[in-house]
């Protein structure tokens, strides 16, 4: 399972450049080109809230995922937080 | 070391808790439940200017602050404590919420109205953003591990009953008065109402004592520096908050919205179904469905967290479609038999008041179904005096509205509640399940950010999102329509639900392959 834990990580970088890709092309381009002003807010949104934050942290999620940083183990003591110093 | 306590002193602290966060719940969403009176007070049409700031506070509120909030607060948090934390997201919620009710209107006091109201929005969205990580966290330290579930899922109540009561006030307001009357000066009441239940609310968490494991931590000198740093700077704590978002909150998010909210815009928009019969129909639902948030609470702490939300999800992405087509079977008029020789139209012809010489027709049809659901459609014409100024696009608007029979709305109210029920799956467990993710020092920053951006950013990007897939399925039947060729969706109105559906269903893989679900310890 764990192999099949890292290879997904592929699958969810390539989700999030289809991800980006539809927030800017689909969602924030035609708001930014909107004759409407009010449009302009969700376009800067979508644009520079939304899709950093969701592109962003789906690649990183991917990149840990084929690190194995989600591995999963029978030993508890690998799955615990954060230690305290 | 435990930290239990007693059951009848945690009831105490769960129902101080959780009634300051249904009263958070309820000042959030009444300014979206008054959001058409309010446009017509504070930004009224025709007014670019007004036009961006009423959608600043629409997009903003959810968007920007909500998650804004969770790292001010969250941070405060881990920092200070719980309870004086979240006790300051109260004041600033109940009297951003009271201030609302009490700002003149634009014709009376111009553009610092509509400001004001922005400014007061966005705190509003501020408090949200801290209140719910402080109320979850605070609960679930002082709850035994093995009853955790049960016990943090009165707080996940919160969100519906808020709902709920917010629902109930405004109808009783609207009941107590005439449309005038409430048109005029009743819809503040809801807002002035809030102010009596946050000051009890405030009285009842001053009394309240800081989170033992909290105070642990403190005595211990063991306070994040930089709870910021920690959580989301630390590779060890930042994997988890990803996986807390992509893997539980993002889905969870998109579920709720999708039956409470997108629900009541489909019967509202999609069926035409009347405001008020709308708006009741939601509240048995809700009140038939919120007790289940216990329910699967409680089951989580016996059979774990993780496969009830999974499970939730999976439910809700197999049904939505045949729920949502059912529902429209049950209350589109379009799916009923009209009685023709009941129908009545009445015409009428009154000059405009707002531009001399024209003048404005409305036909008014009332039609009549078997089953007995009366629609009436109400056309209004403007008749210019000088014909070149006509456009028929702006001249003629059409509503429609729709009182339902006793079955269609009950079959409505049925199928509306079994959406609920998916909503408690994934939102009754979820406190839990967030908090036993992260550490003491760090947990009120590390779990408020993920719950907010899958709820505000993924869950509040439906409606915009929905509509556009809905929007672009009925232009392409549209276009093919003309041109006589045969229609790409069948149901064009399901098509807004690929949103939904496609998130859930991300976020139910990454859930089932990385969120191990086994470790349920608090305590550092």
């Amino acid at each position: 399972m764990n192999q099949i834990r890292k290879y997904m990580g592929l699958v969810w970088i390539a989700l999030a450049l289809i991800a980006g890709y539809y927030l800017i092309v689909s969602q924030a381009i035609p708001k930014f080109e909107s004759p409407k002003p009010e449009d302009r807010i969700p376009a800067i949104i979508y644009a520079f809230i939304l899709t950093p934050i969701i592109v962003g942290g789906l690649l990183v999620f991917g990149y840990y995922a084929i690190k194995g940083e989600y591995d999963i183990y029978e030993d508890k003591e690998h799955h615990l937080h954060i230690k305290e110093d | 070391m435990s930290f239990q306590t007693e059951k009848k002193g945690l009831a105490g602290i769960i129902a101080a808790s959780s009634v300051g966060t249904l009263i958070e719940w309820y000042d959030f969403y009444i300014f979206g439940s008054l959001a058409t009176i309010i446009a017509t007070k504070f930004f009224p049409s025709g007014n670019p200017t007004l036009a961006l700031l009423s959608t600043l506070a629409t997009f903003a509120a959810g968007f920007v602050v909500r998650p804004f909030g969770a790292l001010f607060f969250g941070r405060l948090g881990d920092l200070i404590g719980r309870k004086y934390t979240f006790l300051l997201t109260l004041v600033i919620m109940g009297l951003s919420t009271f201030l609302i009710g009490c700002i003149p209107s634009y014709e009376s006091i111009g553009y610092l109205a509509p400001i004001l109201v922005l400014i007061l929005r966005l705190l509003q969205g501020l408090a949200l953003g801290g209140e719910y990580g402080g109320a979850a966290t605070y609960v679930a330290e002082h709850s035994p591990a093995e009853r955790r579930g049960f016990w943090t899922s009165w707080i996940q109540t919160t969100a519906t009953v808020g709902l709920f009561v917010s629902l109930l006030v405004i109808i009783t307001v609207k009941g107590s008065m005439n449309e005038t009357k409430f048109n005029d000066w009743g819809w503040r009441v809801p807002f002035w109402i809030s102010i009596i239940m946050v000051a009890i609310s405030i009285i009842i968490r001053m009394r309240m004592k800081e989170s033992p494991l909290f105070a642990k931590v403190k005595a211990e000198g063991k306070i994040s520096v930089n709870p910021l740093k920690e959580s989301f700077g630390h590779r060890l704590n930042f994997k988890f908050v990803l996986l807390a978002l992509f893997g539980a909150t993002m889905g969870q998010g998109v579920v709720w919205y999708t039956g409470q909210f997108y629900a009541l815009s489909f019967i509202q928009n999609t069926l035409s179904v009347d405001v008020s019969q709308a708006s009741k129909l939601i509240m048995w639902a809700l009140l038939f469905g919120t007790p289940f948030f216990v329910v699967f609470g409680a089951l989580s702490d016996r059979i774990g967290r993780k496969w009830i939300m999974m499970i939730g999800m999976l439910i809700a992405i197999v049904s939505y479609r045949y729920i949502y087509s059912s529902m429209y079977d049950a209350g589109s008029v379009k799916a009923k038999t009209e009685i023709v020789d009941q129908a009545k139209t009445v015409i009428k012809t009154e000059a405009d008041a707002k531009h001399a010489g024209d003048s404005v027709r409305t036909t008014t049809i009332s039609r009549v179904y078997t089953d007995g659901t009366v629609l009436t459609e109400v056309k209004k014409e403007t008749l210019h005096a000088d014909i070149s100024k006509a456009d028929p696009a702006k001249d003629v608007k059409v509503t429609k509205t729709a009182i339902l029979d006793k079955s269609s709305f009950w079959k409505l109210v049925f199928w509306v509640f079994v959406q609920v029920l998916f909503v408690t799956m994934v939102y009754g467990p979820i406190a839990a399940f967030l908090v036993e993710m992260f550490p003491t020092r760090i947990r009120y920053t590390s779990m408020s950010l993920p719950y907010h951006i899958g709820n505000g950013i993924f869950g509040g990007l439906l409606p915009a999102v929905a509509t556009f897939l809905a929007t672009k399925a009925t232009q392409a039947n549209e276009a093919a329509a003309k041109l006589g060729e045969k229609l790409p969706y069948d149901k064009p109105f399901l098509e807004g639900l690929w949103y939904p559906i496609i998130i859930a269903a991300v976020c139910l893989i990454i859930g089932v392959l990385y969120i191990n679900g086994e470790d349920n310890r608090i305590e550092d």
